[in-house]
């Protein structure tokens, strides 16, 4: 997993590259806790297009990103799913938990 | 059933092993001149049923997971993934969507993905001596001669 960061104006931009499994989860997901505590963003923003590959290890990050953020009071958005990661992404209904937006989006 | 072609792997529970196993399912099933999106789902599905393996067949130990792939009557793969693991007493229950004995790093979505990639899913399982589950995919033809 590769893993950047772009920060401005309170929200932070986590970029996720390579295959998330459950192998590549655990450490992903401590990177990801450390750059929360450090920013302590009001939003987040996981850029999935570097994602090659994700399976359901990848719901479970997302559903504690999503934990996280909201003790923060902030919240978390996934952007620019492609392929693989958005059937993913719909199979596991994510969408009723966190907001999916397409290339460009915003909220 | 005609089988076309077929091989069997066996590999112990190290989770570095799930890339290998779906990118071995993905080499495998390149015969059958998938789309990239079919090869996606088949990637998933075999990832999902390895991890179950690792995570849950084998708690604290490293045990052996074998993965085998054929072809049927020219267009299905038939994916099997077995391990001699804990094995389970409610198969019904670990099926149910968001259910997990795994914690916070699972979300309880494995089979539901499993299900959702796979044309059909059939889980074998008995406590104390190990997990079958079968998938079959097929794979539609396009464009192909002969």
């Amino acid at each position: 997993m590769n893993i950047s960061t772009a920060y401005a104006s309170g929200r932070l931009t986590i970029y996720l590259g390579g295959e998330l499994d459950h192998h590549a989860a655990r450490e992903t997901m401590q990177s990801i806790t450390e750059l929360l505590d450090e920013y302590l963003p009001r939003e987040c923003a996981l850029d999935f297009s570097g994602l090659r590959f994700m399976d359901s290890s990848g719901v479970a990050l997302i559903v504690r990103v999503s934990r996280r953020m909201r003790e923060l009071g902030g919240r978390v958005w996934i952007e620019n799913p492609a392929g693989q990661t958005r059937r993913v992404l719909e199979a596991a209904g994510v969408e009723r938990l966190v907001q999916v937006a397409a290339i460009g989006g915003k909220t | 059933m005609n089988i076309k072609n077929y091989i069997t792997l066996d590999f112990p529970s190290n989770s570095a092993n799930e890339a290998f196993a779906r990118a071995a399912a993905a080499a495998f099933a390149a015969q059958l001149d998938p789309t990239l999106e079919e090869l996606g789902d088949i990637k998933t599905a075999v990832s999902e049923a390895v991890t179950n393996c690792i995570v849950h067949a084998y708690p604290n130990e490293l045990g052996r997971v074998r993965l085998r792939l054929r072809i049927l009557d020219e267009d299905t793969l038939d994916i099997t993934v077995r391990d001699w693991g804990v094995g389970m007493d409610n198969v019904r229950q670990a099926m149910q969507p968001l259910f997990t004995t795994g914690g916070e790093e699972r979300s309880g979505m494995g089979f539901t993905i499993m299900q959702s990639f796979t044309d059909t899913l059939h889980v074998r399982s008995e406590k104390g001596k190990g997990t079958t589950v079968s998938m079959r995919r097929r794979i539609f033809r396009r464009g192909r001669h002969g």
